[in-house]
């Protein structure tokens, strides 16, 4: 794609004007998932299994549906049948059987039945009258364990051809990359650390448990409402599960509670409809927390082994790294994101990685911002803190040293643009933070962090209205104030006021396949399609003009909205404001609009360093965070106060995960925190004010220079606190989080 | 099983619904009077999405059986504005870009704007444990103490 047009002068963009739903989300007026009804409406509750790992010998429905209350009861016979099928191909198959198992229950909490009542209480009740057998199956947890050769097998064929043959039937995936040879850059250091690293599963913990509002009719159209990040995945998924036509289910996002990669796929969607088909009437389903915690979105738990070898001089001559993360009872850990994140900041000649998927009895894990990347900088970056200490090495200046730069080879394989890192660290290195005392008992950690950054499948329309208000219609789920963005880089291409226009989540009918509000890509990938759509609009606006001034169209351009001749041979014509065409448009030749769809691929990888300060209390173990700043890469910050809330968001849910957040699984396989007072997320109290500075070194692939800011913001804070607390109890600490119990333990082995 | 019939007070007007005896103070908030501002996060008192006040008194009303509310003064976050006007707190709220996704945003400020009430001159720690009650999975929280710090401010210099 040209971008040769690149602005770098901005009227609208880099303003922070109030988002445009702020006023519907501070008086209780905007619609989530929950939020909604249909007259007729049924609700719908969901049975799910109490064991890790059983075969389900027989399910007996007959009671439940002979209730008065109860209108439909599903099970795995009432969806489409779906061939399983090995590998990426089989996604289909996956999602189906994790929203309603079919032969066997795989983990605590998996959906074996539904049924769908006329009011919330009763459906609950009625879950009581479902009778399951199981025979109770041989289960494993834990990601090292389910690869041991006698760990029981999830299922049998589900590798795909990335795995060496003779490995455990649950590794699934396997990843392997690098270049250079780490064996001879091994024996060039003057120190080699080599280590094991863990941390444990955590959720994406939105607020807004999933939600939804399906209708399915007999003649196979639908309509469905939900809280999602993509609703075009939701629409095509729910239709091969339902076996209808993608275009007969029309799906509308709702308000987003927060969804962090949560929100990719769909769990309760599919059984709505297929209650509501069986009863003929909508039927709603509205998950309870503990059932967002058993049956939805966790992290992968993972396990990891770190080999750097680095010089005197703080050059890292080889680094080596095997991660296996562990994704559930399904394949999709994220084993290869994890391996082709750790070593990406670095300017590596020898670098080795690989990534394994590994299945276990869990629930399938979900994307929870930059997947995968947070655990490897974890181990890798606690090992490079590590190999400064021991020399005697400054950790910024050694990140300087081997920083990754434009041209440089990544770790895992592509050859870098211009990127920001150095950028950052130099920021860091001279931030007042860095250099700042600490007091006794008080340690301070850095950590650089990486991610790729997505573009994905994009349309995005706008119209303009005969009063020259427009109208913009993107497909991507607003989940922290994009449409806030959407309109500035509108208004910066029309040349009206940001107030002026209108934008709205359009629903599947109305624009072409939009790709999930995930990887970073709303602000970078919607963004630009929102430029070109208005520039298209532009195009449109000029010719108007140009044929109201009798002169050739390309010798009118567009400038602070208005269309002006656009040189001296053009003729001499006063300014036409958008308003002023779009008044006369429909005697002009009729309505105008822009359209712009693509793929866009130049996303921008993006980095980030954060600083920490973290205490220790030696008599109870707790850690506070006394000072936190994050410093990243916007590329270009389209709305400055929304990329400082990324940041500081992403910042406080590595706290999270870092010191208090974990699945507990008792040795019976079941969850045993499902709620919030067990998993506990971050509250005010536990956090200070998080600094940021928003570094700007503009992607090249961005008509604005934007890089998507969501995702990097949670790659470095598991390592950057963990060599906090590392400094500040005097002991390296090797498994997340680091919860008091396990900082006491450490301190304790440690004397 | 028998309903109960409720007379209560809402954001000052009086309403009537019937419930079950196990039907939370928020399944009835937003089920029979369409007041969905108040969120059900957890269920189980530990989000605070679910805030109001009853007889002036910050509870989560998902802790709270509807059948309790008969013949008492509840605020929830529709109550919070005077007509179009905005109270300070949601102006500040969206001026300072204190909510990402929002679905928190009902409860923090109930729980703000009665914490102002009570002490019109928080310090940050009192602001953050006053508010350890509500979580907000999104912003990490620094814009919303500044925001119901600085709202606390401007409060006190109109007075």
């Amino acid at each position: 794609m040209a971008l040769d047009d690149r602005k770098t002068q901005f009227t609208f963009v880099g303003t922070r004007p109030d988002r445009p739903d702020g006023l519907d989300k501070v008086t209780g007026r905007a619609k989530f998932g929950a939020d909604i009804s249909a007259p007729g409406m049924l609700h719908g509750a969901i049975l799910r299994s109490p064991h890790a790992h059983a075969r389900i010998v027989k399910i007996d429905t007959s009671k439940a549906e002979a209730h008065k209350d109860v209108k439909a009861v599903v099970t795995r016979a009432d969806f489409a049948e779906l061939p399983f099928q090995p590998g990426l191909e089989g996604e289909f198959w996956n999602v189906l059987e994790n929203v309603m198992a079919g032969e066997k229950a795989l983990y605590d909490g998996h959906a074996v039945a539904a049924v769908a009542a006329t009011s919330a209480l009763a459906a609950r009740d009625a879950l009581k009258l479902i009778e399951v057998e199981y025979e109770v199956l041989p289960h494993v947890t834990d990601v090292d364990k389910a690869m041991a050769p006698d760990a029981p097998v999830i299922r049998e064929g589900a590798a795909d051809y990335s795995v060496p043959e003779g490995m455990h039937p649950n590794i699934v995936r396997y990843h392997e990359s690098g270049h250079g040879d780490v064996e001879a850059g091994f024996a060039e250091a003057d120190l080699v650390i080599e280590d094991s690293f863990v941390t444990e599963a955590t959720h994406q913990g939105y607020i807004e448990p999933h939600a939804c509002l399906g209708m399915l009719g007999n003649d196979g159209k639908g309509e469905l409402w939900c809280t999602t990040q993509g609703h075009w995945i939701a629409q095509k998924t729910c239709a091969a599960l339902l076996g209808i036509e993608t275009s007969q289910l029309r799906v509308t996002a709702s308000e987003i509670g927060g969804g962090f990669g949560g929100k990719t796929t769909v769990f309760i969607e599919p059984v709505a409809l297929a209650l509501s088909r069986k009863a003929n009437r909508p039927v709603k389903i509205v998950m309870t927390r503990s059932e967002v915690f058993r049956a939805t979105g966790p992290t992968s738990s993972a396990s990891m082994d770190i080999k750097i070898g680095m010089k005197k001089d703080g050059t890292i001559s080889a680094a080596q790294g095997v991660f296996r993360l562990q994704g559930g009872a399904f394949p999709g850990a994220p084993g290869d994101m994890t391996a082709m994140c750790a070593f990406a900041p670095y300017n590596l000649t020898n670098v080795s990685q690989i990534g394994y998927d590994v299945m276990a009895n869990r629930p399938k894990q979900a994307a929870y911002r930059a997947p995968g990347a947070p655990m490897g900088a974890f181990a890798v970056e606690s090992v490079i803190d590590e190999l400064c200490k021991k020399l005697g090495l400054d950790p910024v200046d050694v990140r300087l040293k081997n920083a990754a730069h434009e041209g440089t080879k990544a770790s895992y394989g592509p050859t870098y643009e211009r990127i920001g890192l150095v950028e950052t660290l130099e920021a860091a290195k001279a931030h007042p933070h860095y250099s700042a005392p600490l007091k006794p008992g008080q340690g301070r950690g850095i950590s650089c962090g990486f991610w790729f950054n997505h573009g994905g499948e994009t349309s995005v329309s706008l119209a303009l209205s005969e009063d020259g208000s427009a109208q913009l219609m993107v497909g991507t789920p607003d989940i922290g104030g994009s449409r806030a963005s959407m309109a500035l880089m509108a208004a910066e291409v029309l040349g009206i006021p940001y107030e002026n226009i209108r934008v709205t989540i359009a629903d599947t009918a109305t624009l072409g396949y939009n790709d999930v509000s995930h990887g970073s890509r709303v602000t970078y990938a919607s963004g630009l399609a929102t430029i070109k759509a208005a520039k298209h609009a532009v195009e449109k606006l000029c010719e108007r003009a140009a044929a109201s001034w009798g002169i050739p169209a390309d010798a009118v351009k567009w400038e602070n909205g208005c269309a002006i001749p656009s040189g001296p041979n053009a003729g001499d014509f006063d300014p036409r404001p958008l308003a002023d065409i779009t008044a006369h448009m429909g005697q002009t030749g009729g309505p105008i609009s822009g359209h712009f769809e693509a793929t866009p691929e130049g996303a921008g990888v993006s980095f980030g360093t954060h600083i920490v300060d973290a205490e220790v209390d030696p008599e109870t173990g707790k850690t506070a965070i006394t000072r936190y700043t994050v410093i990243q890469d916007a590329g270009k910050a389209i709305h400055p106060t929304y990329v400082e809330g990324q940041y500081q968001g992403g910042a406080a849910q590595g706290i999270g995960w870092a010191l208090n957040e974990e699945y507990v699984y008792g040795d019976d396989g079941r969850l045993q925190n499902s709620i919030f007072l067990d998993y506990r997320i971050p509250v005010a109290s536990d956090l200070p004010m998080i600094d940021t500075v928003i570094v700007e070194v503009p992607n090249p692939g961005h008509p604005f220079g934007v890089r998507g800011v969501g995702e990097t913001g949670i790659v470095p804070p598991l390592a950057a606190i963990a060599n906090a607390v590392s400094h500040a109890a005097g002991v390296r600490m090797k498994q997340l989080p680091m919860s008091p119990p396990r900082i006491l333990a450490a301190l304790k082995d440690n004397g | 099983m028998s309903k109960f019939h409720v007379s209560t007070t809402v954001n000052g007007d009086t309403v009537e619904y019937l419930c079950d005896p196990r039907e939370t103070l928020l399944d009835c908030l937003r089920d029979k009077l369409n007041l969905t501002g108040a969120k059900e996060g957890c269920g189980t008192g530990d989000c605070g999405a679910c805030s109001v006040t009853v007889d002036g008194r910050l509870v989560c009303s998902c802790l709270m059986l509807g059948v309790e509310a008969d013949g008492k003064q509840i605020e929830t976050v529709e109550g919070i504005a005077e007509g179009d006007v905005l109270h300070p707190l949601q102006k500040k709220f969206i001026e300072h870009a204190a909510l990402q996704c929002g679905i928190c945003t009902p409860g923090i400020l109930v729980a703000a704007k009665s914490l102002l009430e009570k002490n019109p001159n928080p310090t940050e720690e009192e602001t953050r444990y006053w508010l350890a009650g509500n979580l907000c999975r999104c912003t990490g929280y620094d814009k919303i103490i500044r925001a119901v710090m600085e709202t606390a401010e401007e409060l006190r210099e109109a007075s």
